[in-house]
């Protein structure tokens, strides 16, 4: 069966930078494109940014809300709480 | 007509300095932080000796009796650079500031037990006296570290001590009704009161440490970690009951200064006992030696605070302090 791609397109700043780090090393299967001034990921299925990925490396607590500073665009449905924010289709 | 908008992209030859790209091992874009603190101190062709201690180099890792492969694994786990730094502290001083607009306009102070409110101004306005020598304890840190990993931490540091003893200057002025003798008597209180005297000796003894990393240890990992739980915890806990709101809100700063600035010292910590055998000897040595000092030193002051009740509510913060230390790969 085809998976139907999600993806999320993020700025290219200092920002983002740890969140992208954050989202290729818990989403093993997405892959990374980078165009001018911004970062798109596509992955089959299912994108997760993980809070805690993104505390550990930035050295502060991140909220997934700040995730939206960042954002240019989103494919897919979204499923957020405190601990991650998540892309999937229903 | 049609206009068509074209992208053109540069890529930059560089993503990050030189010596930065060598400590992560690829040309990456790195952190502000990694580029604000690595390999930023000058290692060598230093010209003169300090004519005020020519037995060292300007700057020298022998300075301090501990020994580090590389100096710069004291990471900042809170990855402070100024930027950071100030925003994190400037958020953490309007929640201050929004307490104390709070207590002065509901007038919280009068509703403090009265026997109460003396003993804090006697237990609490002269700590400002200990964070200035923390302060300067921070600065010496600061000046003689190796590594700018260490050495900006520590002068973030030393900027929170000056804040924390203002906010208690602030906190000393508004229980005495704004009448300068509220910082007075706690001077007072500080050079001559009993209770008090082996705490300033303790704090003076720190002043005068040659080894900077001792000096860490002693300020930030012994005497901090008895001082401010006991204070700010155990003797505001006890404080509740007499209806002091009041002191805990205006000293709420300090207790999250403590959450925060401990990741700092249990990473550095941390870090050099597990780099060798020696290093974790040495430190612990320096650990129980300061932590009895800052236990005699806190004995007389919890036992004119909460009495009887003292002695037990040292030993408590005691208690958690080995705990913490021993799990930091310290012998306790």
């Amino acid at each position: 069966m085809n998976i139907q791609p999600v993806s999320i397109t993020l700025q290219n700043t200092e920002d983002a930078r740890p969140i992208i780090e954050a989202i290729l090393a818990d989403n093993p299967a997405a892959t990374v494109s980078h165009y001018p001034a911004m970062v798109k990921i596509d992955a089959p299925g299912r994108i997760a940014v993980v809070a805690d990925s993104v505390t550990e490396r930035i050295g502060r607590d991140w909220d997934p809300q700040e995730l939206h500073l960042s954002v240019i665009t989103l494919n897919g449905n979204i499923n957020e709480d405190d601990d991650v924010f998540e892309l999937s289709w229903n | 007509m049609n206009i068509e908008i074209k992208s053109e992209e540069y890529i930059p030859r560089r993503q990050t300095y030189s010596h930065v790209a060598r400590r992560l091992g690829e040309d990456r874009p790195a952190s502000r932080y990694d580029e604000g603190t690595y390999d930023l101190q000058a290692t060598k062709h230093f010209h003169y000796r300090p004519l005020w201690g020519p037995q060292f180099e300007i700057f020298d890792p022998a300075r301090t009796a501990v020994v580090m492969d590389d100096w710069y694994a004291f990471g900042d786990p809170r990855q402070f650079y100024y930027a950071t730094y100030n925003i994190n502290r400037a958020a953490m001083n309007a929640a201050a500031e929004r307490a104390f607009e709070m207590v002065e306009g509901r007038n919280l102070v009068a509703r403090i037990d009265a026997d109460w409110l003396a003993k804090v101004r006697h237990y609490l306005v002269p700590l400002r006296h200990y964070e200035w020598g923390a302060d300067l304890n921070s600065l010496r840190v600061s000046d003689f570290g190796y590594g700018t990993r260490v050495t900006s931490a520590a002068i973030f540091a030393a900027a929170d001590r000056l804040g924390m003893a203002q906010l208690l200057t602030r906190i000393g002025l508004i229980l005495a009704e704004m009448d300068e003798a509220g910082l007075d008597d706690a001077k007072q209180a500080w050079m001559e009161a009993a209770d008090w005297q082996p705490l300033r000796q303790a704090v003076e003894d720190t002043l005068v440490i040659d080894d900077w990393y001792e000096t860490f240890i002693a300020q930030y990992l012994a005497l901090d970690g008895i001082i401010h739980p006991l204070v700010y915890q155990t003797f505001d806990d006890a404080g509740l009951e007499q209806s002091a709101l009041a002191v805990s809100l205006m000293s709420e700063f300090m207790v999250d200064w403590m959450a925060d600035n401990r990741r700092w010292v249990d990473a550095l910590v941390t870090v050099c006992a597990k780099e060798s055998a020696a290093n974790a000897e040495l430190i612990s040595g320096w650990y129980r030696t300061w932590r009895d000092r800052a236990v005699t030193a806190a004995i007389p002051l919890a036992e004119s605070t909460l009495g009887a009740d003292g002695g037990a509510a040292v030993d408590k913060v005691r208690a958690a302090l080995d705990e913490r230390a021993a799990g930091l790969g310290l012998t306790v």
